[in-house]
């Protein structure tokens, strides 16, 4: 499994993969296939994807840990690029077509419509990360500051599972299928940062004592 | 007594390497498995995109209604392949494919409460009260989407004088076909079902509310809400209930759907207002669908002249 994983060619076939969505919106626009609301169709499929890459991201260190995968990791920056670039046509979808550049606008309903304001903000949380996702700034940050500032993926997870929520007129169904998948990979990571600190103190005064978290993210 | 000594497990009864790591991979090969129909599913909807609906049958001897609107009309297939009629799935693309099978032969229609004569139209009796004519109205949803439509029919109030409501009718109440066998994706819809709608008497009998029975020269489509439905054209159009089987003449304000679902959201008045915003949403614009940039929202949808003195004196912030 480890050696499929390796294979730079795997590499290449889930970058494509991760592109399908994108590549479906295409083939339906030049269908003329979007749909009675072209608009509509293409802000809820981005944002729909926005999310589904941010579970799939989080879910990279957990199948990891639990298949004892390492070579997982290979994908989680590419997978969380990918939730990024989603979000930015999502966002870019809203500000250009449903919105058509009215800044005033648009300023109003981020301040006033709570869905638009906690969707800004899980959007806004993942730029940083999307800058500092190079080997460069992994280094000049150092592995613990770096592992910090990328948890704020988190709650760009949960602030995206909220706007979803609040955006449904009464069907919420979808919206509590992410929240569930949300919740349960956050929840792994509770799991195991707590059965990690009751490893660390036991081993605590023994010679091997240093367990490594670095990897922990 | 004769106790037998336990067989020590031998280096040869460990699970060979192989068949331990099988358990991982077997496990792996579901979770992936699982994730692969689920895309395809996904995909394959994306690519193809909704069905088509039922066949709507040419309805003869339509006139030309009054109030109508020289606005371009909508194409037939967006007006029946975005549908909000929860029913039959959320997803505005899924009433098209899911409403296929719904049967409406035989159909009735039982109009009764406080009425002199209550009694049960057959949908052969609807179809021949009165001349069907063709109105073409604008229509605007809550959700900040518009649509025009040619539809046809003739005034509820056609209807409203043959019963001959009592001095105690007050109020209508219109009710929805409910009925899970058919339409199973109610149950998660989100909303109480049956699917119920109301109007004050006065609003009920102005010329404008339109008992349908049909659009664009044709018998409704199953996703448009045939057989028969109301059209409320100052109105959001959550207020025009589909597929009516029952309707009642009552002297109180009738509980209605979406004001139980969200009170706060959805007043029982829902007269199409620029100036009242949706909580969630800016309610001064809309998307014509079929137009690229929103236009304004006029105030009752643009019918002021016919329906605001139904409203004069009324603060329509709080009558929302």
């Amino acid at each position: 499994m480890n050696s499929i994983l390796t294979s730079k060619w795997t590499k290449v076939v889930v970058f494509l993969l991760c592109l399908l969505p994108l590549g479906m919106l295409v083939i339906r626009a030049v269908q003329g296939n979007l749909t009675a609301n072209p608009i509509e169709f293409i802000t809820h499929t981005t944002g729909d994807w926005t999310l589904r890459f941010l579970v799939i991201t989080l879910a990279i260190t957990p199948l990891r840990k639990t298949f004892r995968l390492r070579q997982l990791v290979r994908f989680r920056r590419m997978l969380g690029l990918f939730a990024f670039f989603y979000a930015c046509l999502h966002f870019s979808t809203w500000i250009g077509l449903d919105k058509f550049f009215d800044w005033t606008e648009m300023w109003k309903d981020v301040q006033k419509r709570r869905f638009i304001t906690v969707g800004f903000t899980g959007f806004v949380l993942m730029i940083p990360l999307a800058i500092t996702s190079t080997a460069g700034w992994i280094r000049r940050l150092g592995g613990k500051r770096w592992q910090m500032l990328h948890r704020a993926i988190y709650l760009s997870a949960i602030a995206g599972v909220i706007h979803y929520y609040w955006l449904v007129k009464s069907d919420v169904r979808e919206p509590l299928q992410y929240a569930a998948m949300v919740a349960v990979l956050l929840a792994w990571r509770l799991g195991s940062w707590i059965y990690g600190r009751g490893q660390r103190q036991d081993a605590r005064g023994s010679p091997q004592g240093e367990i490594t978290t670095a990897e922990s993210a | 007594m004769l106790i037998k000594k336990p067989q020590d497990l031998t280096y040869k009864d460990v699970t060979p390497k192989g068949a331990y790591a099988n358990r991982r991979n077997f496990l792996l090969g579901l979770l992936a498995t699982t994730c692969a129909v689920a895309g395809w599913k996904k995909f394959s909807y994306l690519v193809s995109g909704p069905g088509t609906g039922s066949t709507p049958v040419k309805l003869n001897g339509v006139v030309k209604g009054p109030y109508g609107t020289t606005e371009k009309e909508t194409s037939f297939n967006d007006v029946t392949h975005y549908n909000n009629y929860y029913e039959f799935g959320t997803d505005k693309g899924e009433p098209a494919e899911n409403a296929k099978n719904f049967v409406t032969t035989p159909w009735s229609v039982s109009v009764e409460g406080e009425v002199k004569k209550p009694r049960k139209f057959t949908m052969d009796e609807i179809l021949k009260l009165a001349p069907l004519e063709e109105r073409i109205y604008r229509h605007r949803c809550v959700e900040g989407w518009s649509i025009v439509v040619p539809w046809i029919g003739y005034s509820f109030s056609t209807i409203a004088k043959l019963v001959e409501p009592t001095s105690k009718a007050q109020f209508v109440a219109f009710e929805s076909y409910y009925e899970p066998k058919q339409m199973p994706l109610g149950l998660s819809a989100g909303i109480p079902l049956p699917y119920v709608e109301g109007l004050r008497l006065d609003e009920a009998m102005n010329p404008l509310a339109l008992l349908s029975v049909g659009m664009y020269g044709a018998t409704l489509p199953n996703q448009d809400g045939a057989p028969v439905r109301m059209v409320i054209p100052w109105k959001y159009g959550f207020k025009s209930a589909k597929s009516l089987v029952k309707i009642r003449f009552v002297q109180s304000q009738p509980p209605t759907t979406w004001n139980i679902a969200n009170a706060h959201e959805y007043g029982f008045y829902s007269n199409v207002n620029p100036n009242v915003d949706h909580p969630r949403w800016s309610q001064a614009k809309e998307r014509r669908i079929g137009e690229f940039l929103r236009r304004p929202t006029l105030m009752f949808n643009g019918y002021g002249d016919q329906v605001a003195s139904l409203y004069n004196g009324m603060d329509l912030k709080k009558y929302y």
